[in-house]
Protein backbone atom coordinates (compact mmCIF):
# COMPACT_ATOMS: atom_id res chain seq x y z
CA UNK A 1 0.00 0.00 0.00
CA UNK A 2 1.76 3.73 -1.04
CA UNK A 3 1.58 5.91 1.35
CA UNK A 4 -1.11 8.53 0.60
CA UNK A 5 1.06 12.20 0.73
CA UNK A 6 1.71 15.69 -0.32
CA UNK A 7 3.74 16.28 -2.82
CA UNK A 8 6.45 17.88 -1.51
CA UNK A 9 6.90 15.25 1.28
CA UNK A 10 7.11 12.45 -1.47
CA UNK A 11 9.81 14.43 -2.65
CA UNK A 12 11.73 15.20 0.86
CA UNK A 13 11.25 11.74 1.61
CA UNK A 14 12.48 10.05 -1.74
CA UNK A 15 14.34 12.14 -3.96
CA UNK A 16 18.01 12.51 -3.11
CA UNK A 17 20.73 14.54 -4.77
CA UNK A 18 23.27 12.46 -6.79
CA UNK A 19 20.01 9.82 -7.62
CA UNK A 20 18.81 8.50 -10.93
CA UNK A 21 15.64 10.47 -11.67
CA UNK A 22 13.14 9.34 -14.20
CA UNK A 23 10.35 11.51 -14.70
CA UNK A 24 8.48 10.06 -17.63
CA UNK A 25 4.74 10.93 -20.07
CA UNK A 26 5.45 10.96 -23.78
CA UNK A 27 4.13 14.59 -24.59
CA UNK A 28 0.59 13.34 -22.31
CA UNK A 29 0.80 13.12 -18.48
CA UNK A 30 3.96 14.78 -18.04
CA UNK A 31 4.75 14.89 -13.85
CA UNK A 32 5.18 18.63 -14.09
CA UNK A 33 4.01 19.60 -11.12
CA UNK A 34 6.52 17.21 -9.38
CA UNK A 35 9.31 18.58 -11.26
CA UNK A 36 8.80 22.02 -9.81
CA UNK A 37 8.90 21.08 -6.25
CA UNK A 38 12.12 19.19 -6.80
CA UNK A 39 13.54 22.28 -8.53
CA UNK A 40 12.35 24.34 -5.05
CA UNK A 41 13.77 21.97 -2.87
CA UNK A 42 17.26 22.42 -4.52
CA UNK A 43 18.02 18.80 -5.06
CA UNK A 44 21.18 19.02 -7.60
CA UNK A 45 23.37 16.41 -8.99
CA UNK A 46 20.55 14.06 -10.76
CA UNK A 47 20.87 11.84 -13.62
CA UNK A 48 17.77 12.46 -15.56
CA UNK A 49 16.41 9.91 -17.47
CA UNK A 50 13.65 10.90 -19.78
CA UNK A 51 12.69 10.03 -23.69
CA UNK A 52 12.00 13.53 -24.41
CA UNK A 53 13.53 15.92 -22.04
CA UNK A 54 10.41 18.60 -22.71
CA UNK A 55 10.03 21.45 -20.91
CA UNK A 56 10.22 20.15 -17.54
CA UNK A 57 13.79 18.85 -17.61
CA UNK A 58 14.48 21.83 -19.98
CA UNK A 59 13.82 23.48 -16.18
CA UNK A 60 15.65 21.41 -13.89
CA UNK A 61 18.58 21.73 -16.50
CA UNK A 62 18.45 25.18 -16.29
CA UNK A 63 17.82 25.59 -12.61
CA UNK A 64 21.12 23.16 -12.06
CA UNK A 65 19.36 20.05 -10.72
CA UNK A 66 21.26 18.13 -13.44
CA UNK A 67 24.89 16.65 -13.85
CA UNK A 68 23.68 14.25 -16.37
CA UNK A 69 20.90 13.39 -19.00
CA UNK A 70 19.92 9.87 -20.62
CA UNK A 71 17.43 11.15 -23.54
CA UNK A 72 16.48 10.34 -27.04
CA UNK A 73 14.66 13.36 -28.01
CA UNK A 74 15.88 16.43 -26.58
CA UNK A 75 13.69 19.20 -28.34
CA UNK A 76 10.43 21.51 -27.98
CA UNK A 77 7.94 19.48 -29.70
CA UNK A 78 7.28 21.16 -32.87
CA UNK A 79 8.52 24.34 -31.58
CA UNK A 80 12.13 23.80 -31.62
CA UNK A 81 14.84 24.19 -29.30
CA UNK A 82 15.16 22.90 -25.29
CA UNK A 83 17.66 26.17 -25.08
CA UNK A 84 18.37 25.58 -21.36
CA UNK A 85 19.13 22.06 -21.97
CA UNK A 86 21.25 23.41 -25.09
CA UNK A 87 22.99 25.95 -23.12
CA UNK A 88 24.43 23.12 -19.98
CA UNK A 89 26.03 21.24 -23.57
CA UNK A 90 27.07 24.06 -25.77
CA UNK A 91 28.34 26.49 -22.96
CA UNK A 92 28.36 24.69 -19.64
CA UNK A 93 25.54 26.75 -17.82
CA UNK A 94 24.55 26.89 -15.39
CA UNK A 95 26.26 23.65 -15.04
CA UNK A 96 28.48 21.35 -18.13
CA UNK A 97 26.19 18.46 -18.32
CA UNK A 98 27.00 15.08 -19.33
CA UNK A 99 25.02 13.71 -22.00
CA UNK A 100 23.77 10.05 -23.25
CA UNK A 101 21.67 9.62 -26.06
CA UNK A 102 20.19 6.56 -27.83
CA UNK A 103 17.65 6.76 -29.67
CA UNK A 104 13.99 6.33 -28.59
CA UNK A 105 13.57 2.46 -29.31
CA UNK A 106 16.84 1.82 -27.55
CA UNK A 107 15.35 3.67 -24.50
CA UNK A 108 12.15 2.26 -24.80
CA UNK A 109 13.92 -1.05 -24.98
CA UNK A 110 16.09 0.15 -21.91
CA UNK A 111 13.13 0.54 -19.76
CA UNK A 112 11.76 -2.52 -20.82
CA UNK A 113 14.42 -4.36 -19.86
CA UNK A 114 14.66 -2.57 -16.11
CA UNK A 115 11.24 -3.55 -15.65
CA UNK A 116 11.66 -7.01 -16.83
CA UNK A 117 14.93 -7.46 -14.49
CA UNK A 118 17.75 -8.38 -17.80
CA UNK A 119 20.68 -6.18 -17.96
CA UNK A 120 20.39 -4.97 -21.41
CA UNK A 121 17.47 -4.32 -23.60
CA UNK A 122 17.90 -5.53 -27.21
CA UNK A 123 17.02 -4.04 -30.67
CA UNK A 124 17.51 -3.87 -34.65
CA UNK A 125 18.85 -0.84 -34.71
CA UNK A 126 21.95 2.10 -35.10
CA UNK A 127 23.45 0.20 -38.18
CA UNK A 128 24.62 3.00 -39.94
CA UNK A 129 25.14 5.65 -37.53
CA UNK A 130 27.52 7.80 -35.98
CA UNK A 131 25.89 7.64 -32.11
CA UNK A 132 27.13 3.86 -31.46
CA UNK A 133 31.03 5.65 -31.75
CA UNK A 134 30.18 8.28 -29.76
CA UNK A 135 28.22 6.20 -26.90
CA UNK A 136 29.34 3.22 -24.86
CA UNK A 137 25.94 2.66 -23.91
CA UNK A 138 25.01 1.46 -27.52
CA UNK A 139 26.69 -1.80 -28.40
CA UNK A 140 26.32 -4.99 -30.72
CA UNK A 141 25.95 -8.66 -30.37
CA UNK A 142 25.38 -11.29 -32.36
CA UNK A 143 22.40 -13.58 -32.25
CA UNK A 144 23.38 -16.63 -31.00
CA UNK A 145 20.80 -18.12 -33.04
CA UNK A 146 21.09 -16.11 -36.53
CA UNK A 147 24.31 -14.83 -36.12
CA UNK A 148 22.45 -10.99 -36.90
CA UNK A 149 24.11 -8.36 -35.55
CA UNK A 150 21.74 -6.74 -33.09
CA UNK A 151 22.20 -3.56 -31.18
CA UNK A 152 22.17 -3.81 -27.34
CA UNK A 153 21.88 -1.32 -24.77
CA UNK A 154 21.68 -1.44 -20.98
CA UNK A 155 18.86 -1.40 -18.78
CA UNK A 156 17.74 1.62 -17.71
CA UNK A 157 16.77 1.04 -13.54
CA UNK A 158 16.03 4.86 -11.99
CA UNK A 159 16.26 5.09 -7.97
CA UNK A 160 13.17 6.71 -8.48
CA UNK A 161 10.42 7.22 -11.15
CA UNK A 162 8.08 9.71 -11.34
CA UNK A 163 4.63 9.49 -13.52
CA UNK A 164 1.24 11.69 -13.46
CA UNK A 165 -1.86 9.57 -14.07
CA UNK A 166 -5.30 10.38 -14.38
CA UNK A 167 -6.81 8.27 -11.57
CA UNK A 168 -5.79 6.40 -8.11
CA UNK A 169 -8.24 4.34 -5.70
CA UNK A 170 -8.66 4.95 -2.25
CA UNK A 171 -6.06 1.74 -2.00
CA UNK A 172 -3.73 3.03 -4.40
CA UNK A 173 -4.39 1.25 -7.50
CA UNK A 174 -3.46 3.49 -10.32
CA UNK A 175 -4.95 4.28 -13.57
CA UNK A 176 -3.47 5.56 -16.97
CA UNK A 177 -5.27 6.31 -20.42
CA UNK A 178 -4.76 7.70 -23.85
CA UNK A 179 -1.04 7.87 -24.95
CA UNK A 180 0.54 5.63 -21.88
CA UNK A 181 4.37 5.78 -23.30
CA UNK A 182 6.60 4.10 -20.91
CA UNK A 183 5.40 5.09 -18.33
CA UNK A 184 4.74 1.03 -16.97
CA UNK A 185 7.78 0.11 -17.42
CA UNK A 186 9.40 3.21 -16.13
CA UNK A 187 7.43 2.84 -12.69
CA UNK A 188 8.53 -0.87 -12.81
CA UNK A 189 12.03 -0.48 -13.73
CA UNK A 190 12.54 1.98 -10.38
CA UNK A 191 12.93 1.26 -7.17
CA UNK A 192 10.77 3.89 -5.71
CA UNK A 193 7.71 5.12 -7.69
CA UNK A 194 6.16 8.16 -6.95
CA UNK A 195 2.65 9.05 -8.99
CA UNK A 196 1.08 12.18 -8.77
CA UNK A 197 -3.01 11.61 -10.04
CA UNK A 198 -5.52 14.22 -10.62
CA UNK A 199 -8.06 12.73 -8.39
CA UNK A 200 -8.44 10.01 -6.22
CA UNK A 201 -11.20 7.98 -6.42
CA UNK A 202 -13.57 5.11 -4.62
CA UNK A 203 -13.33 3.38 -8.28
CA UNK A 204 -11.21 3.19 -10.46
CA UNK A 205 -14.54 1.71 -12.97
CA UNK A 206 -11.80 0.52 -15.30
CA UNK A 207 -12.51 -1.71 -18.21
CA UNK A 208 -10.50 -5.38 -17.96
CA UNK A 209 -7.33 -4.82 -19.48
CA UNK A 210 -6.87 -0.48 -18.71
CA UNK A 211 -3.25 0.23 -18.01
CA UNK A 212 -3.30 -0.03 -14.25
CA UNK A 213 0.00 0.06 -12.01
CA UNK A 214 -1.52 -2.47 -8.74
CA UNK A 215 -1.21 -0.34 -4.97
CA UNK A 216 1.56 -2.56 -4.40
CA UNK A 217 4.50 -1.12 -7.02
CA UNK A 218 3.74 1.91 -6.15
CA UNK A 219 5.59 4.05 -3.07
CA UNK A 220 3.73 7.24 -2.51
CA UNK A 221 0.33 9.26 -4.24
CA UNK A 222 0.08 12.59 -4.27
CA UNK A 223 -3.53 13.55 -5.64
CA UNK A 224 -2.23 17.07 -7.41
CA UNK A 225 -4.85 17.85 -9.72
CA UNK A 226 -3.36 19.74 -12.62
CA UNK A 227 0.23 18.32 -12.21
CA UNK A 228 0.84 17.64 -15.79
CA UNK A 229 -0.01 21.34 -16.76
CA UNK A 230 1.22 22.58 -19.58
CA UNK A 231 1.81 18.94 -20.58
CA UNK A 232 -2.31 17.47 -20.55
CA UNK A 233 -4.55 14.65 -18.92
CA UNK A 234 -6.61 13.22 -21.49
CA UNK A 235 -9.92 13.60 -19.92
CA UNK A 236 -9.20 16.30 -17.94
CA UNK A 237 -7.54 18.95 -19.31
CA UNK A 238 -5.69 19.72 -22.85
CA UNK A 239 -2.36 20.56 -23.48
CA UNK A 240 -1.43 24.20 -23.39
CA UNK A 241 0.27 24.66 -26.70
CA UNK A 242 0.51 28.50 -26.25
CA UNK A 243 2.76 27.86 -22.89
CA UNK A 244 5.15 25.20 -25.63
CA UNK A 245 5.34 28.29 -27.95
CA UNK A 246 5.54 31.01 -25.33
CA UNK A 247 8.70 28.72 -23.38
CA UNK A 248 10.77 28.99 -26.62
CA UNK A 249 11.11 33.16 -25.90
CA UNK A 250 11.32 32.84 -22.22
CA UNK A 251 14.13 29.85 -22.31
CA UNK A 252 16.18 31.35 -24.93
CA UNK A 253 17.61 33.89 -22.63
CA UNK A 254 19.24 33.13 -19.12
CA UNK A 255 18.02 36.02 -17.02
CA UNK A 256 14.41 35.89 -18.61
CA UNK A 257 14.65 32.31 -17.69
CA UNK A 258 15.37 32.90 -14.00
CA UNK A 259 12.72 35.54 -13.56
CA UNK A 260 10.40 33.45 -14.88
CA UNK A 261 11.57 30.58 -12.91
CA UNK A 262 11.75 32.78 -9.43
CA UNK A 263 8.11 33.73 -9.94
CA UNK A 264 6.69 30.87 -11.32
CA UNK A 265 8.15 27.97 -9.96
CA UNK A 266 10.79 29.05 -6.31
CA UNK A 267 8.11 31.82 -5.29
CA UNK A 268 4.87 29.49 -6.68
CA UNK A 269 3.19 26.63 -5.82
CA UNK A 270 1.71 24.86 -8.89
CA UNK A 271 -1.74 25.93 -9.42
CA UNK A 272 -3.30 22.37 -8.03
CA UNK A 273 -1.14 21.79 -5.60
CA UNK A 274 -3.12 22.15 -2.57
CA UNK A 275 -1.02 19.91 -0.42
CA UNK A 276 0.58 21.09 2.85
CA UNK A 277 3.99 21.97 3.60
CA UNK A 278 4.64 24.56 0.98
CA UNK A 279 7.04 27.63 1.96
CA UNK A 280 6.04 30.49 0.34
CA UNK B 1 -6.76 30.90 -55.98
CA UNK B 2 -3.48 32.55 -55.15
CA UNK B 3 -0.41 31.27 -56.41
CA UNK B 4 1.12 28.08 -54.87
CA UNK B 5 4.29 28.93 -52.20
CA UNK B 6 6.98 26.62 -52.39
CA UNK B 7 6.47 25.48 -49.03
CA UNK B 8 2.59 24.05 -50.34
CA UNK B 9 4.29 22.26 -53.29
CA UNK B 10 6.48 20.68 -51.55
CA UNK B 11 4.10 19.41 -49.35
CA UNK B 12 1.69 18.63 -52.09
CA UNK B 13 4.65 16.96 -53.76
CA UNK B 14 5.43 14.89 -50.65
CA UNK B 15 1.89 13.97 -50.27
CA UNK B 16 1.82 12.56 -53.94
CA UNK B 17 4.14 9.88 -53.00
CA UNK B 18 2.12 8.37 -50.38
CA UNK B 19 0.07 4.99 -51.65
CA UNK B 20 -3.54 4.29 -50.32
CA UNK B 21 -3.67 1.85 -48.10
CA UNK B 22 0.25 1.93 -47.24
CA UNK B 23 0.88 1.96 -43.63
CA UNK B 24 2.82 5.64 -42.59
CA UNK B 25 5.18 6.51 -39.84
CA UNK B 26 4.83 10.31 -39.56
CA UNK B 27 7.27 12.86 -37.76
CA UNK B 28 5.83 16.30 -37.24
CA UNK B 29 6.28 18.97 -39.30
CA UNK B 30 6.09 19.22 -43.06
CA UNK B 31 5.84 14.98 -43.01
CA UNK B 32 2.58 15.04 -41.05
CA UNK B 33 1.62 17.60 -43.27
CA UNK B 34 2.09 15.94 -46.47
CA UNK B 35 0.69 12.55 -45.12
CA UNK B 36 -2.71 14.14 -43.72
CA UNK B 37 -3.03 15.73 -46.90
CA UNK B 38 -2.41 12.65 -48.59
CA UNK B 39 -5.44 11.12 -46.34
CA UNK B 40 -7.39 13.89 -47.03
CA UNK B 41 -7.09 13.68 -50.84
CA UNK B 42 -5.89 10.25 -53.08
CA UNK B 43 -5.27 8.08 -49.52
CA UNK B 44 -8.12 8.06 -47.84
CA UNK B 45 -7.14 4.72 -46.31
CA UNK B 46 -3.95 5.28 -45.18
CA UNK B 47 -2.91 4.43 -42.24
CA UNK B 48 -0.76 7.06 -40.02
CA UNK B 49 0.99 6.25 -37.39
CA UNK B 50 2.89 8.10 -35.15
CA UNK B 51 5.53 7.38 -32.55
CA UNK B 52 3.37 8.25 -29.75
CA UNK B 53 2.05 4.91 -30.18
CA UNK B 54 -1.44 6.17 -32.20
CA UNK B 55 -2.06 4.00 -35.05
CA UNK B 56 -4.26 5.15 -37.55
CA UNK B 57 -4.47 8.40 -36.62
CA UNK B 58 -7.23 10.64 -38.16
CA UNK B 59 -6.49 14.57 -36.52
CA UNK B 60 -8.79 17.11 -37.92
CA UNK B 61 -6.05 19.40 -37.65
CA UNK B 62 -2.36 19.06 -37.37
CA UNK B 63 -1.34 18.38 -34.17
CA UNK B 64 2.18 20.60 -32.63
CA UNK B 65 3.03 17.92 -31.27
CA UNK B 66 3.83 14.04 -31.72
CA UNK B 67 1.42 13.13 -28.71
CA UNK B 68 -1.43 16.21 -29.33
CA UNK B 69 -5.09 14.09 -27.67
CA UNK B 70 -6.46 13.90 -30.70
CA UNK B 71 -4.04 11.80 -32.28
CA UNK B 72 -4.99 8.88 -29.36
CA UNK B 73 -9.05 10.32 -29.90
CA UNK B 74 -8.71 9.58 -33.77
CA UNK B 75 -6.75 6.17 -34.34
CA UNK B 76 -7.45 3.14 -34.43
CA UNK B 77 -5.41 1.68 -31.42
CA UNK B 78 -3.20 3.09 -29.47
CA UNK B 79 -0.07 1.58 -27.78
CA UNK B 80 2.68 2.18 -25.26
CA UNK B 81 6.43 3.37 -26.50
CA UNK B 82 8.24 0.29 -26.48
CA UNK B 83 5.28 -1.27 -28.44
CA UNK B 84 5.09 0.71 -31.13
CA UNK B 85 8.80 0.37 -32.03
CA UNK B 86 9.11 -3.09 -31.27
CA UNK B 87 5.69 -4.95 -32.78
CA UNK B 88 4.96 -2.48 -35.48
CA UNK B 89 8.31 -1.10 -36.44
CA UNK B 90 11.23 -3.18 -35.84
CA UNK B 91 7.93 -6.12 -36.83
CA UNK B 92 8.04 -4.94 -40.26
CA UNK B 93 4.62 -3.44 -40.11
CA UNK B 94 5.74 -0.06 -41.44
CA UNK B 95 5.65 1.07 -45.51
CA UNK B 96 7.14 4.29 -45.39
CA UNK B 97 8.70 6.16 -42.94
CA UNK B 98 8.59 10.04 -43.43
CA UNK B 99 11.20 12.01 -42.12
CA UNK B 100 12.98 15.46 -41.84
CA UNK B 101 15.95 15.88 -40.45
CA UNK B 102 18.10 19.26 -40.20
CA UNK B 103 21.07 18.26 -43.07
CA UNK B 104 20.84 15.41 -45.56
CA UNK B 105 23.85 14.82 -47.44
CA UNK B 106 24.43 13.60 -51.23
CA UNK B 107 23.81 9.85 -50.14
CA UNK B 108 20.66 10.76 -48.63
CA UNK B 109 22.46 10.30 -44.68
CA UNK B 110 20.43 12.44 -41.95
CA UNK B 111 21.24 14.59 -39.18
CA UNK B 112 19.42 15.31 -36.33
CA UNK B 113 22.39 15.69 -33.71
CA UNK B 114 24.75 18.48 -33.96
CA UNK B 115 26.07 20.26 -36.20
CA UNK B 116 29.80 20.89 -35.68
CA UNK B 117 31.77 18.67 -34.07
CA UNK B 118 30.11 16.13 -31.53
CA UNK B 119 32.07 16.88 -28.38
CA UNK B 120 32.03 20.40 -28.91
CA UNK B 121 29.19 21.36 -31.08
CA UNK B 122 28.32 24.45 -32.65
CA UNK B 123 24.82 23.74 -33.02
CA UNK B 124 22.73 21.09 -30.81
CA UNK B 125 19.79 19.74 -32.13
CA UNK B 126 17.17 17.83 -30.82
CA UNK B 127 18.77 14.00 -31.57
CA UNK B 128 17.25 10.93 -32.87
CA UNK B 129 14.29 10.23 -31.55
CA UNK B 130 12.84 7.77 -33.85
CA UNK B 131 14.73 8.37 -36.33
CA UNK B 132 17.70 5.67 -36.72
CA UNK B 133 15.00 2.79 -36.49
CA UNK B 134 12.62 4.56 -38.60
CA UNK B 135 15.18 4.82 -42.02
CA UNK B 136 16.84 1.69 -41.26
CA UNK B 137 13.14 -0.43 -40.75
CA UNK B 138 10.80 1.31 -43.14
CA UNK B 139 10.47 -0.41 -46.37
CA UNK B 140 10.85 2.87 -47.83
CA UNK B 141 12.04 6.05 -46.63
CA UNK B 142 10.96 9.54 -47.75
CA UNK B 143 12.67 12.80 -46.89
CA UNK B 144 11.68 16.52 -46.96
CA UNK B 145 14.10 19.30 -45.98
CA UNK B 146 13.74 22.70 -47.18
CA UNK B 147 16.71 23.20 -50.01
CA UNK B 148 20.05 25.44 -48.82
CA UNK B 149 23.63 24.54 -48.91
CA UNK B 150 23.78 24.35 -44.87
CA UNK B 151 20.91 21.88 -45.48
CA UNK B 152 22.02 20.04 -48.68
CA UNK B 153 25.79 18.89 -47.81
CA UNK B 154 28.16 17.11 -49.29
CA UNK B 155 28.88 14.91 -46.04
CA UNK B 156 26.76 15.27 -42.93
CA UNK B 157 28.30 16.40 -39.88
CA UNK B 158 27.08 13.63 -37.69
CA UNK B 159 25.07 10.45 -39.32
CA UNK B 160 22.16 10.31 -36.93
CA UNK B 161 20.02 7.69 -39.23
CA UNK B 162 21.45 5.77 -42.25
CA UNK B 163 20.53 6.48 -45.27
CA UNK B 164 23.10 4.84 -48.34
CA UNK B 165 26.19 5.76 -46.31
CA UNK B 166 28.93 5.80 -48.63
CA UNK B 167 27.14 5.17 -51.78
CA UNK B 168 26.90 2.31 -54.08
CA UNK B 169 25.98 -0.76 -51.99
CA UNK B 170 27.33 0.41 -48.70
CA UNK B 171 23.61 0.03 -47.42
CA UNK B 172 23.12 -3.34 -48.06
CA UNK B 173 26.20 -4.33 -46.95
CA UNK B 174 25.81 -3.10 -44.17
CA UNK B 175 22.42 -5.44 -43.63
CA UNK B 176 19.75 -2.52 -44.12
CA UNK B 177 17.62 -2.93 -46.54
CA UNK B 178 14.74 -0.41 -47.84
CA UNK B 179 16.23 3.15 -47.85
CA UNK B 180 15.41 6.84 -48.76
CA UNK B 181 13.34 6.55 -52.45
CA UNK B 182 12.57 10.53 -52.72
CA UNK B 183 14.23 13.48 -51.19
CA UNK B 184 11.64 16.23 -51.07
CA UNK B 185 12.78 20.00 -51.20
CA UNK B 186 11.03 23.47 -51.86
CA UNK B 187 13.05 23.29 -54.75
CA UNK B 188 12.74 19.95 -56.58
CA UNK B 189 12.66 16.04 -55.73
CA UNK B 190 15.70 14.10 -55.56
CA UNK B 191 15.79 10.24 -56.19
CA UNK B 192 18.95 7.63 -55.80
CA UNK B 193 20.56 7.19 -58.92
CA UNK B 194 20.39 3.73 -59.26
CA UNK B 195 23.93 2.51 -59.03
CA UNK B 196 25.72 5.01 -56.97
CA UNK B 197 22.75 5.93 -54.60
CA UNK B 198 23.94 9.44 -55.17
CA UNK B 199 20.92 12.27 -54.85
CA UNK B 200 20.11 13.51 -58.64
CA UNK B 201 17.24 16.06 -59.70
CA UNK B 202 14.54 13.92 -60.94
CA UNK B 203 11.76 16.88 -61.13
CA UNK B 204 11.94 20.73 -61.04
CA UNK B 205 9.24 22.48 -59.04
CA UNK B 206 7.94 24.89 -61.45
CA UNK B 207 9.62 27.82 -62.26
CA UNK B 208 12.87 26.62 -60.58
CA UNK B 209 16.14 26.39 -62.80
CA UNK B 210 18.91 24.38 -62.48
CA UNK B 211 21.38 26.71 -61.65
CA UNK B 212 18.98 27.80 -58.77
CA UNK B 213 19.33 24.04 -58.00
CA UNK B 214 23.03 24.24 -58.28
CA UNK B 215 23.14 27.47 -56.28
CA UNK B 216 21.42 25.92 -53.18
CA UNK B 217 23.00 22.57 -52.80
CA UNK B 218 26.06 22.02 -51.59
CA UNK B 219 27.37 19.79 -53.78
CA UNK B 220 27.96 19.12 -57.56
CA UNK B 221 24.51 18.13 -58.17
CA UNK B 222 23.55 16.12 -60.95
CA UNK B 223 20.09 15.85 -62.79
CA UNK B 224 18.55 12.62 -64.57
CA UNK B 225 18.42 13.09 -67.99
CA UNK B 226 14.71 12.44 -67.67
CA UNK B 227 14.34 15.68 -65.33
CA UNK B 228 10.96 16.93 -65.65
CA UNK B 229 8.56 20.17 -64.00
CA UNK B 230 6.63 18.51 -61.83
CA UNK B 231 2.79 19.21 -62.22
CA UNK B 232 1.46 22.05 -60.79
CA UNK B 233 -0.37 21.59 -57.80
CA UNK B 234 -4.27 20.75 -58.35
CA UNK B 235 -6.89 23.27 -57.03
CA UNK B 236 -8.23 20.32 -55.16
CA UNK B 237 -4.71 19.52 -53.60
CA UNK B 238 -4.47 23.25 -52.73
CA UNK B 239 -7.31 23.92 -51.38
CA UNK B 240 -7.50 21.02 -49.13
CA UNK B 241 -4.01 22.01 -48.07
CA UNK B 242 -5.09 25.04 -47.32
CA UNK B 243 -7.75 24.12 -45.40
CA UNK B 244 -5.98 22.01 -43.25
CA UNK B 245 -3.59 24.82 -42.21
CA UNK B 246 -6.82 27.32 -41.43
CA UNK B 247 -8.29 24.27 -39.42
CA UNK B 248 -5.07 24.10 -37.92
CA UNK B 249 -4.75 27.88 -37.16
CA UNK B 250 -8.12 28.10 -35.95
CA UNK B 251 -7.98 25.66 -33.39
CA UNK B 252 -4.32 27.08 -31.97
CA UNK B 253 -5.61 30.58 -31.89
CA UNK B 254 -9.25 29.37 -29.68
CA UNK B 255 -6.78 27.75 -27.11
CA UNK B 256 -4.48 30.65 -26.60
Amino acid sequence: MPDFTSLPDAIATHVVSGSTLCLEGFTHLIPFAAGHEIIRQGVTDLTLVRMTPDLIYDRMIGMGCARKAIFSWGGNPGVGSLHRFRDAVENGWPNAIEVDERSHAAVAAAYAAGATGLPLGILRGFTGSDLPAQNPSIRFLECPFTGERLAATPAINPDVTVIHAQKADRKGNVLLWGIIGVQKEAALAARCCIVTVEEIVDDLKAPLNACILPSWVITAICEVPGGASPSYSHGYYERDNTAYIEWDAIAKDRETFSRWMKKNVLDNRDSGDTSEGFAS
Amino acid sequence: MSEATPEEIMTIAASRRLRDRSTCFVGIGIPSMAANLARLTHAPEIVLIYESGTIGAKPSVLPLSIGDGELAETADAVVSTPEIFAYWLQGGRVDVGFLGAAQVDRFANLNSTVIGDYEDPKVRLPGAGGAPEIASLAKETLITIKHSPRTLVERVDFITSAGYLNGGNAREKAGLKGGPTALITDLGVLVPEEDTRELVVAQLHPGVTKVKIQEETGWDIRFLDSVSEIEPPSGLELTVLRDLLARTEAARAIKT
